[in-house]
């Protein structure tokens, strides 16, 4: 983990979490994003093997239809619907 | 123009009177990441501009069905990402107590709306402090409850596995009282199956409460990073604490040296998962460009920086090769959170700490610093990661601004929890 990042990792990161950045953009955040890593750094130290116990259990129900949304309300905050349905970028 | 116009500490007016019941002498503010049916609900962002939830939270129907008034949505930093309310994409909230001054977050606009006595209480939400934190900051309580107690449905989720809807007033009684109302097993949240108690009647009975009472000082969360001022007043409330009876005693939480490391690891990851719902299709306003990714990745460029800067944080830190050196030991770190928690409040009935290290931040003062600002939550996140109750209550002031005490007790022990903290707030 001690490695610093540079512009071009902050740009790959970005189109990895799909969010543009512009160049400006990604110039700023490297010194804050070196800034955040490094303190993570604490957590070097921390054991491997730690049990974790924790008091949640898994809920279940039968699978059976409910009630829900209408599909008029689902699509309601859409910018674009069809026939329907939700109308996206076309992915190719 | 009206106190809360000038302190922005609401995104959207409304009106929702819901009629008998036993909160209806309350109005009531909520925040705008919980959904609310026909009201526009934000998140504080650009990419949710416009959306209007066809549907209630449970919280939000409950609070309806015990006869609160609902009258607006309340400013927060953009979905949660943030210590002072300086994040949100409708500007800054102001401290009502000196308006030169943060109301800390990121539930500042409830904080804020209850403070200035425009609201009786309010809705937050608390992921790493962001209903204790605006408390302490504007010299309110705040309540966040046991993870599980209170249930998440409709609640926009930023880190699942840390956030709670808790309640905000300016007394105790009045916050179990709310909490009364929205506590309780909800099959629409996997996770919220607990049984509620009667919080008021709790509260209102709380006498002698301090009398036999254990209180754990943990000397991790009040060392050298704690202002002069916030010591001063903590060691006020210590004394309060002994006079009425408590016994006071200092522990070691060794884990808590990397809470605050774990906990924004496993938020910047939780939130680079969730946050990739916003695709401009489903709600919000859409992306330009040819094809899904570059349309998707244009919709997005309406996050504000800090939340860019967590999503990218988080998307990183869960990248192949990386995820053993950062994911891993953060869980790691939180069982061992966990484990501190459970033995220290095994021997005590309450863990008790300054909410926040220091006063609130000017405006303007920490917001390019982002390391800097994480900082200032080293004392609040860790409860998020045992997942426990926790309540930050008025102990003053310092260079004129409000020091919150924060007081941390077991998994469900929210009665326990509320009867110290209304012993405290009657013995000062």
């Amino acid at each position: 983990m001690e490695q610093e990042l540079d512009a071009e990792d902050v740009r790959h990161v970005a189109e990895l979490a799909r969010v543009d950045v512009t160049d400006k953009e990604a110039e700023e955040f490297v010194d804050e994003f070196n800034d955040v890593l490094g303190y993570f750094e604490t957590l070097d130290d921390v054991p491997d093997d730690v049990e974790a116990e924790d008091d949640f259990e898994n809920v279940m129900r039968a699978d059976e239809p409910r009630p829900s949304l209408s599909q008029d309300d689902a699509l309601a905050n859409a910018e674009e619907t069809e026939d329907g349905y939700f109308k996206g970028p076309s992915v190719s | 123009m009206s106190t809360s116009d000038e302190l922005n500490s609401f995104v959207t007016r409304c009106d929702i009177d819901g009629g008998e019941g036993p909160l209806d002498d309350l109005t009531v503010g909520v925040k705008d990441n919980i959904s609310t049916e026909g009201i526009e609900t934000t998140c504080g962002s650009d990419v949710l501009d416009g959306y209007v939830p066809p549907y209630d939270a449970t919280a939000v129907e409950r609070l309806k069905n015990a006869g609160v008034r609902i009258v607006g949505k309340t400013n927060m930093d953009e979905f949660g990402m943030g210590t002072t309310t300086e994040t949100s994409a409708h500007g800054p909230t102001r401290n009502p107590v000196d308006t030169d001054y943060v109301p800390g977050g990121s539930s500042g606009g409830s904080a804020a709306a209850v403070a200035s006595g425009d609201v009786d209480a309010a809705l937050g939400t608390d992921t790493g402090g962001s209903v204790r934190c605006p408390a302490a900051f504007c010299g309110i309580v705040g309540l966040k409850p046991t993870y599980g107690l209170v249930s998440r449905y409709g609640l926009i989720a930023y880190a699942n596995s840390l956030e709670t809807i808790g309640p905000m007033a300016r007394d105790v009684e009045t916050t179990a009282r709310v909490l009364d109302a929205i506590a309780g097993a909800d099959e629409r949240d996997g996770t919220c199956s607990a049984e509620s108690e009667d919080y008021t009647v709790a509260v209102e009975n709380a006498d002698g409460d301090l009398e036999d009472a254990t209180v754990a000082v943990p000397e991790e969360l009040v060392g050298e990073g704690v202002e002069e001022g916030v010591r001063e007043r903590f060691d006020d409330a210590l004394e309060t604490l002994r006079d009425e009876g408590a016994t006071v005693r200092e522990v070691s939480m060794p884990s808590l040296e990397k809470a605050l490391a774990a906990y924004y690891v496993i938020a910047m990851g939780e939130a680079s998962s969730n946050l990739a719902r916003f695709d401009g299709v489903r709600y919000g306003p859409g992306g330009e460009g040819d094809g899904w990714n570059e349309a998707f990745a244009d919709a997005r460029t309406r996050f504000g920086d800090e939340v860019k800067r967590r999503v990218m944080l988080g998307t990183y830190a869960l990248s192949e090769g990386y995820y053993g050196d950062y994911y891993d030991k953060a869980q790691n770190a939180r069982a061992l959170v966990r484990r501190d928690f459970d033995e220290v409040l095994d021997e005590a009935d309450v863990v008790a700490s300054p909410t926040m290290p220091l006063t609130p931040f000017r405006l303007g003062e920490a917001l390019d610093d982002p390391l800097q600002m994480y900082l200032a939550d080293v004392n609040t996140t860790p409860v998020n990661l045992a997942g426990v109750p926790s309540i930050s209550v008025p102990c003053g002031r310092a260079d004129n601004l409000p020091v919150g005490l924060q007081l941390t007790a077991g998994r469900f022990e929210e009665t326990k929890l509320l009867s110290v903290a209304r012993g405290f707030e009657k013995a000062r």
